[in-house]
């Protein structure tokens, strides 16, 4: 026994530290580290799109905004050109529009929304909750493209294109946005002011509207501001059902059509001339900046709930 | 004798606390209103579901289902009132899962690579502002990408990779086989890697995170390194969220419409070849939709089903999977 310990010890040497206790743990370590750099390398990646695209977005619409960005004001409050050719000009119908049906949008489907989570908080066991459930995660799944086919094929086909028809399929997009953070909030309301509201002989209803729903609703508005910006972003549901206009319109429903800045964009980008494409460089500007600030914003807010 | 004229007298426990008979009502018509409400949810999808369905049904009778699904022209009609044209949905159910298959095998690796740097090595006060930032990335409105992409990505970035490639032995096999085509299968699928990245990175990191803290401790205490805690112990505690949240991504890689449309190069060859230009489901409803005749309009209906029906079957198997572990939260979920 002893002599086997003998002839093995001066083979491994001593231990160089104790950081050293196998022959083993240099290979190890240098893996450790190795794949650790590989994943900051990903992580890198990861972050490099974002980084381009604001970058891109940046200093691509640039060439429309002018250099000392004097071409903002006119792009926020003119129209565009009749002519793709033509410089100057700008989004003002697109902004009236997109600003237009996704109001409409948010006043249809926040209150509502908040409703069917309050249902899902309070009687969230049985088996049509659970349905509910599933089918607005399922909902959050539905491709934008089939929510403006399906209302084309619902409202559309009577209704003719416009501001309403458009806010229906950005409502039907951030119904299940507004449900899902709704009721995550409502869930971390504590037991404790619902418990002391009954006792003091509030009604159910009065304990949600009074209670509960105040002490939810920077949470609550978090998540509606996130369906806001998801749905101020969208283009293809809305390229089948707002169509697209040339002018500011104001009516809810006149059957022709509403502008939306994705839109203009989507065929700006498709002309071979340098104006269109330029002011389309310039509304996806806008679209990121309004869209990031909802969402930070909306983060703000949610950062100084009290639950 | 005021006791005849009031046979009841007023008891407070039943007149005092228990209110008048409308304020009574408050509360089931709260309720009715919720319920309202949440099935409001099933009705909507109900709707969309059942009228695209019915709007479609001349193409389906038309072309059979089993001939619609794998008919590979689409050669549209110009009649108002009835089937002229072909209606073949392959080619578009090809591209859509060519692209979608692209964008999962290039993001997945890196989703799982993010979320583990993101919980286990990065230092603890980076790991939220990197969390936003993952997250931030699929707020980017999708129109917004897609002029990036067709200016930036694809001249610079997805075009020389598919010279390089091409060039390279590696061109000599049929997947990926030249001449590169700018618009492509593969520029397609870069871009929607780039876009469903945020949600596999979520959902992965998630579930990464509710590893029990005891054994990744007993882990380090034995001994091990951290490679190997996260792929001893981590990793393969993850898979069942990592399936999921892949499953979700490809949900949303299917359902992407704009920069499909605009970088997948409108193509119905069905080539082989990763770098040849192809065509979607939502790439075409986008492209060809403002010019179609009512006839066309039903094939796009059809086409439109089609996807809803793919994408209802991966989602729900994701969230099958995903909630058994918890719902998801945050923002690239929603």
């Amino acid at each position: 026994m002893s002599t086997d310990l003998d002839t093995r010890a001066p083979a491994r040497g001593p231990a160089a530290s104790i950081h050293e206790p196998s022959p083993g743990a240099r290979r190890r370590r240098t893996t450790s580290r190795g794949m650790a750099a590989l994943m900051g390398v990903a992580m890198v990646l990861a972050a490099t799109p974002l980084a381009l695209i604001l970058w891109q977005v940046a200093v691509q619409s640039g060439a429309a905004l002018g250099p000392s960005l004097h071409g903002i004001g006119s792009f926020l409050t003119q129209v565009e050109p009749l002519s793709y050719r033509e410089t100057g000009g700008g989004y003002a119908h697109g902004i009236v529009g997109t600003l237009y049906m996704t109001g409409v949008a948010a006043v249809m489907v926040i209150p509502l929304g908040i409703a069917a989570a309050v249902f899902l908080v309070d009687h969230g066991r049985g088996a049509f909750a659970k349905l509910v459930r599933l089918f607005t995660d399922v909902m959050t799944g539905v491709p934008s493209i089939f929510v403006g086919l399906a209302v084309y094929a619902v409202l559309v086909t009577t209704l003719g294109f416009g501001t309403f028809v458009g806010a229906v399929a950005l409502a039907i997009i951030m119904l299940p946005i507004v449900v899902r953070t709704s009721e995550e909030m409502l869930h971390l309301v504590p037991p404790d002011l619902r418990a002391a509201s009954l006792a003091l002989g509030a009604r159910q209803w009065q304990t949600t509207l009074k209670v509960v729903l105040p002490a939810a609703a920077p949470g609550m508005i978090t998540g509606s501001m996130l369906a806001v910006a998801r749905a101020a972003g969208e283009t293809a549901p809305l390229i089948l059902t707002a169509f697209g206009a040339r002018t500011i319109v104001t009516a809810l429903q006149d059957g022709r059509g509403q502008a939306d800045v994705g839109i203009l964009m989507a065929d700006g980008m498709s002309q071979p001339f340098d104006a269109g494409l330029e002011r389309a460089w310039a509304g996806g500007l806008m679209l990121v900046v309004i869209v990031l600030a909802l969402t930070v914003i909306a983060r703000l807010i949610n950062r100084r709930s009290q639950i | 004798m005021s006791i005849t004229t009031d046979p009841r007298p007023p008891d407070p426990a039943t007149s005092g606390l228990r209110g008048r008979g409308r304020a009574r009502l408050g509360d089931p018509l709260f309720r009715w209103l919720t319920i309202v409400a949440a099935a409001s949810v099933l009705v909507i999808l109900g709707v969309m579901m059942g009228r695209t369905t019915l709007e479609a049904i001349p193409i389906f009778q038309a072309e059979g289902i089993v001939g619609f699904l794998t008919g590979d022209l689409w050669s549209t009609g110009q009649s108002r009132s009835e089937v002229t044209g072909q209606y073949g949905a392959l080619p578009f159910i090809y591209g859509t899962v060519k692209v979608s298959l692209i964008a999962v095998a290039l993001a997945v690796p890196i989703a799982v690579a993010v979320a583990l740097f993101i919980n286990e090595v990065a230092p603890r006060w980076l790991r939220k502002p990197m969390a936003y930032l993952t997250d931030t990335l699929a707020m980017v409105p999708s129109i917004v990408i897609a002029i990036v992409a067709i200016f930036w990505f694809v001249p610079n970035v997805t075009d020389p990779i598919a010279q390089w490639v091409v060039a390279s032995p590696l061109g000599e096999i049929p997947l990926f086989q030249g001449p590169a085509q700018r618009l492509s299968y593969w520029s397609a699928g870069l871009m929607l890697a780039i876009m469903i990245l945020p949600i596999i990175t979520a959902v992965t990191r998630e579930t990464f995170a509710k590893t029990p803290v005891d054994e990744r401790l007993a882990a380090y205490a034995m001994g091990a390194t951290r490679w190997e805690v996260m792929r001893t112990v981590i990793v393969p505690r993850g898979v069942p969220g990592l399936v999921g949240g892949t499953m979700l991504g490809v949900g949303r890689a299917l359902g992407e419409t704009i920069v499909v449309a605009f970088t997948i190069g409108s193509s119905q060859r069905m080539g082989s070849s990763l770098f040849f230009g192809g065509d979607s489901i939502t790439a075409v409803i986008f492209n060809t939709y403002a010019t179609a005749s009512p006839e066309a309009i039903w094939g796009l209906l059809a086409l439109g089903v089609t996807l809803f029906v793919m994408t209802t079957i991966v989602n729900v198997a994701a969230r099958l999977i995903v909630q058994r572990s918890g719902r998801v939260t945050g923002d690239a979920s929603v």
